[in-house]
């Protein structure tokens, strides 16, 4: 199924196609039609957040398992910063140069998905949910709590990137090209990985781990690799994250965060790794205006709606709306030979999935 | 596909095209407070304090009319670094008012410093760092912080109550150190104690207190309590349901408008219980009459008595448009002139008379109180005691004030 | 029993040590140096019925829970928001009729109907389907949090019992002897020791009707074997609504019960939500024995850790759970 998505997908979003070099274009040139505001908040936060988002994807997606563990592991990495780097609340600091600490910060923090993993992956499907949402929930009191190590309900303050070439970090337009730098690293990453050996191991032991046990596959070690990719991918943009907001203290890996990246993944399409930063960009935008259209008090509502609708609607998200509004203007027109095909391998696609 | 791009970026283009010219003849002023998730109710009565200073300026300062826009977080700091960022960066308000909780004040003390050209009055936020230590040039608070708001309640507890050994309940974060440090340190220092095991910290939004009950020791003169909302009912409930003796005093929001008003059982076991904060419900002060007069007035929906989150937000606002009206509603030097006519405003509250120390936070009176029930058989907190103009370091000077350190579950250690 | 005694004689010797010393620690007077090793009898014994009647209140929300995913394999992670509901509505009712007996059969049927329609309305249109399933309940707990902060604000509710049910009662427990040589007996709420009995009649009403009712012997053998169940000529859609009616129902019971022991405000429904996850994973989900053994677990390592280790006490929990799963990944009773 994943292939035939590809051929649709990804000949717009991953191979040479026209329309690649345009969104390519659009985000390189982003900064410069835009306002400081919209670079930083709204543009890098939803390529930081979308890459949390990703990360999820890819588990889910690849290896069908929806870990809600995944702000924690982006927590722990930003944590790992304050610890180990500099901030200003005197507590841990150690004042590490900042290449080593986000190296290190990421190591751990991947690391610590790995474990999540390996206590995670003896279970399947919806005790994944309960058992990652449960370990998330455990690490918020545990450095809500914990004041040697995490500085407890206050966290952490003034958690600095650093000045390299005479640029400080931190600046809307170098920030939104890092994160954009990241993000889509991390984004070739994940297409890269969903197509080696390794990825087409995982994404055949999610359709039928038995069979794949049986060819001699070890199922654990692959989804336990797995969980440390996605934990490196959720600790970089974590190290980000810390970075955009200067802080970090348990509020940051909260339930309702939690609860907030899978909203974005699943808003977005857990079926391409476009989809995360699609959902992203919905919802920073929604948060950040919600407030001058209708009233900021049930903010809570309309986004719940909107994923509510997303859920009954359309499973695979804003990006299988797309699919289904797409097909249908191409099936209004007359169809050209060569999207037949297309039209084909989506249907059968979409025939395997049902079943 | 490519059209499909094309709209997106058009829409990009027209979200980033925002950013409008203000006006010349208005002022935006952004007020920021928590109106999502639990401390809704809190946030929204902060708003009604906001509007009701506008309103007593006619939404006018300096000539120019102000223009307010709210924004809104869930109480957590990120969530008010977001919305401040929006206010300042998007909307362009050269003066933001917020936000409500200790650690968001403490995050937007550290944005403050990256916008030199904001003003920055602070809401009802009342950590102690915010303004004591590395403090920032354009953070101006107007309200009194945790440890000022128990001035005087250590004194009346060893002196009029006589207590000499006390044992602590607090709930396990920042604000109630806060508070057990501004109540411990007189107390402790004119003999009391309050011994380390003795000290019970709780979770915040622990609703089951039978076992903390019944671990609390025996051997002590009085319990004192710093647990808010719903986990300060749920403790007083469950202490008398226990039957619990031991006399209780109270932090500043343990018995505040928000606990005495909830819908239960708490009556027979708050009656008589001494606190202190920021503002009391009988104050008999003719411009506090007023202040709750007007609240009443135009907010037939709020609550019996403004709380002191609308009390907070109402004397911020007001100390802001004074300032404005001082220089004449003139802030395009980057509102240096406005924070200079900030830094050394004087003005009267209902609550007395405020004004700021070379810190920028305010020196205030604080009420010494005590719960009761008034004629309406509603319970309230009546007034004892007015402590005068409470500094934050407690009269002491600046250095010596620090050398107590910050405050933690231990300090005072009060052996 | 004698099959265990012959089976495992160090085991069983162990288990009667164990029930022997709880009890001397629970009747006896203590000595000082057991009270300068781990503090005050009172402090113990009064923690050790808390922990149980916590997990009495746990059991009530966790027991639909279960229940419900036994049968249809189905996560409602809108459980919390049952729970949260029933409460609202109880109150309401209680306070309207002035009688908590109404508030809590109207908290049940309400909240059963609650179920009964997402089961129609939402389940039943995505059966099979677990990860849509839990994404909705999610959704509608996120919009249903929302809506109940708008109609009931952020204001603490508290039941006011019954006359009968309020107060403390004395205990056949020393607690300890004063000085002058008085016994002093232990006292403790009463509601709570009744929320204890409730769990246990709640439970073994749920034992019978799944053992001996012709209903619940369809239950589990849909339980088993699902097409087998319905190829069989039952109409086992009734069946799902019944069983989610029934799961739905104990929750917003559970609501009223738990408002009245503690207290209802927003943030509930995902506490007790969290607090049933835990339960039934440590318990086995899907298993009603379980949720008691889980529910007993975790209700007394809570209040332990809150009396003896406060600052860490909310973690043990979760550790207990990760533990578990370490050694068996579902649950204590879980097949």
């Amino acid at each position: 199924m994943m292939k035939g998505q590809h051929s649709i997908f990804g000949h717009f979003f991953t191979n040479d196609s026209p329309s690649l070099w345009i969104v390519a274009a659009v985000l390189l040139i982003y900064p410069a039609i835009s306002s400081d505001f919209f670079t930083f908040q709204i543009g890098a936060y939803s390529l930081i957040l979308g890459t949390i988002s990703l990360s999820l994807m890819m588990l889910a997606g690849y290896g069908g398992m929806v870990s809600l563990a995944q702000l924690t592991v982006a927590g722990l990495a930003g944590y790992l910063m304050a610890i180990f780097g500099e901030n200003s609340v005197g507590v841990m600091g150690f004042g590490w140069p900042w290449w080593i600490t986000s190296i290190w910060a990421i190591l751990l923090a991947a690391l610590f998905s790995a474990f999540i993993g390996t206590i995670s992956v003896r279970t399947e499907g919806i005790y994944t949910i309960m058992i990652t949402l449960a370990i998330a929930v455990a690490f918020y009191f545990f450095v809500r709590q914990n004041y040697v190590l995490f500085n407890g309900w206050t966290g952490y303050a003034g958690i600095e990137p650093p000045t390299i070439l005479g640029i400080y970090w931190r600046n809307p337009i170098p920030f939104y090209y890092l994160s954009l730098v990241v993000a889509a690293f991390c984004y070739w990453a994940v297409v890269y990985c969903s197509r080696s050996t390794f990825g087409l191991a995982l994404q055949a032991i999610r359709d039928n781990p038995r069979r794949m046990q049986s060819l001699g596959y070890n199922i654990v070690l692959h989804r336990v690799i797995a969980y440390f990719l996605s934990g490196f991918i959720a600790a970089t943009a974590g190290v980000l994250l810390v970075w955009f907001n200067g802080r970090i203290s348990p509020g940051s890996v909260s339930v309702g965060v939690i609860i907030d990246i899978l909203v974005i993944a699943v808003l977005g399409g857990l079926r391409h790794p476009i989809g995360p930063f699609i959902g992203a960009i919905v919802f920073v935008l929604l948060e950040n205006f919600a407030i001058d259209l209708i009233d900021r008090e049930r903010f809570n509502t309309v986004i719940g709606l909107v994923f509510l609708l997303i859920v009954l609607y359309s499973p695979d998200g804003l990006l299988g709306l797309w699919k289904k509004l797409w097909t249908r203007l191409i099936d209004s027109r007359k169809i050209r030979p060569n999207e037949i095909g297309n039209e084909l391998r989506t249907k059968s696609a979409d025939s395997i999935e049902t079943s | 596909m490519i059209k499909k791009l094309i709209t997106i970026s058009l829409t990009l283009l027209a979200f980033t095209g925002w950013n409008s010219a203000t006006a010349q003849d208005t002022i935006k002023m952004g007020a920021l407070a928590t109106l999502e998730g639990a401390f809704a109710v809190l946030g929204e009565d902060g708003m009604r304090g906001v509007k009701m200073a506008l309103e007593e300026f006619g939404y006018e300062a300096g000539g120019k009319k102000i223009e307010l826009i709210t924004g809104s977080s869930d109480a957590s700091p990120d969530s008010a670094l977001r919305a401040a960022r929006k206010l300042v960066e998007q909307d362009g308000v050269p003066i933001l008012v917020g936000p409500l909780s200790g650690s968001e004040g403490l995050a937007l003390k550290d944005y403050a410093k990256t916008q030199p050209n904001v003003t920055f009055v602070n809401g009802v936020s009342a950590a102690q760092d915010t303004t004591l230590r590395e403090p920032a040039d354009n953070f101006f608070r107007f309200t009194t912080d945790g440890a000022q708001w128990m001035a005087g309640l250590g004194e009346y507890a060893y002196n009029e109550k006589g207590y000499r050994k006390l044992a602590v309940l607090a709930e396990d974060y920042s604000f109630p150190y806060t508070q057990v440090f501004g109540f411990l340190e007189p107390f402790c220092r004119l003999g009391g104690q309050a011994p380390l095991d003795a000290r019970f910290w709780v979770p915040i939004g622990n609703k089951d207190f039978s076992s903390v009950i019944a671990a609390l020791p025996d051997d002590v003169d009085a319990i004192y309590v710093a647990l808010g909302g719903a986990d300060a009912i749920n403790f007083l409930t469950q202490y008398g349901q226990a039957g619990g003796e031991l006399p209780l005093i109270g932090g500043s929001i343990t018995v505040d408008q928000t606990v005495l008003g909830s819908r239960g059982r708490i009556r027979e076991h708050v009656v008589g219980m001494p606190s202190a904060g920021p503002i009391s419900d009988t104050w008999d002060d003719p411009l506090w009459q007023a202040f709750t007069d007007q609240y009443r007035k135009q907010f037939p929906d709020g609550f019996p008595s403004p709380s002191l989150f609308a009390h907070g937000y109402y004397i911020s606002t007001k100390a802001t448009l004074l300032a404005l009206d001082k220089v004449n509603g003139d802030v395009s030097d980057g509102g240096k002139a406005m924070r200079t006519a900030l830094s050394s405003l004087t003005f009267e509250t209902p609550t007395g008379t405020v004004s700021l120390d070379e810190r920028r936070q305010a020196i205030a009176d604080i009420f010494l109180t005590e719960v009761t029930v008034d004629d309406n058989d509603n319970l309230v907190n009546k007034t004892i005691n007015v402590t005068g103009q409470v500094s934050q370091t407690f009269g002491l000077p600046y250095q010596d004030f620090l050398q107590y350190g910050p405050v933690s579950r231990e300090n005072p250690r009060c052996e | 029993m004698q099959r265990f005694l012959n089976k495992h004689p160090t085991r069983a010797v162990f288990v009667l040590l164990a029930i022997a010393s709880l009890a001397w620690l629970i009747f006896s007077v203590w000595p000082e140096w057991l009270i300068d090793l781990i503090g005050r009898k009172k402090t113990f014994v009064n923690t050790l019925i808390n922990g149980l009647t916590l997990g009495g209140l746990y059991f009530l929300v966790a027991s639909g829970f279960t229940l419900i995913f036994g049968l249809m394999r189905n996560v409602n992670l809108a459980h919390g928001t049952m729970y949260l509901l029933g409460a609202y509505i109880g109150y309401e009712v209680a306070e309207f009729s002035n009688n908590w007996y109404l508030g809590l059969i109207a908290a049940f049927i309400a909240v059963g109907l609650c179920g009964m329609l997402m089961q129609l309305l939402v389940f039943r249109r995505m059966e099979g389907d677990d990860l849509r399933q839990t994404l909705v309940t999610i959704a509608i707990s996120i919009i249903a949090a929302d809506l109940m902060l708008a109609v009931w604000t952020g204001t603490t509710y508290q039941f006011t019992p019954p006359e009968w049910l309020f107060g403390s009662v004395t205990l056949p427990i020393v607690s300890a002897i004063k000085s002058s040589g008085e016994v002093v007996y232990l006292k403790y709420p009463l509601f709570r020791l009744m929320v204890m009995l409730l769990a246990i009649l709640v439970g073994v009403v749920l034992w019978l009707f799944l053992n001996k009712s012709r209903i619940g012997m369809m239950i589990r053998a849909g339980v088993n074997d699902r097409d087998m169940l319905s190829a069989s000529g039952v109409n086992i859609q009734l069946i799902f609504m019944l069983v989610f009616a029934i799961g739905a129902g104990l929750a917003g019971l559970a609501g009223v019960v738990g408002g009245t022991a503690l207290s209802i405000a927003p943030g509930e429904d995902i506490r007790y939500l969290l607090a049933s996850l835990v339960v039934v994973i440590v318990g086995g989900l899907g298993s009603i024995t379980g949720a008691a053994i889980g529910a007993v677990i975790i209700g007394l390592a809570e209040q332990f850790g809150l009396a003896y280790l406060p600052t860490y006490g909310v973690v043990i929990t979760f550790l207990i759970m990760v533990m578990v799963l370490a050694i068996r990944p579902k649950g204590i009773m879980g097949k």
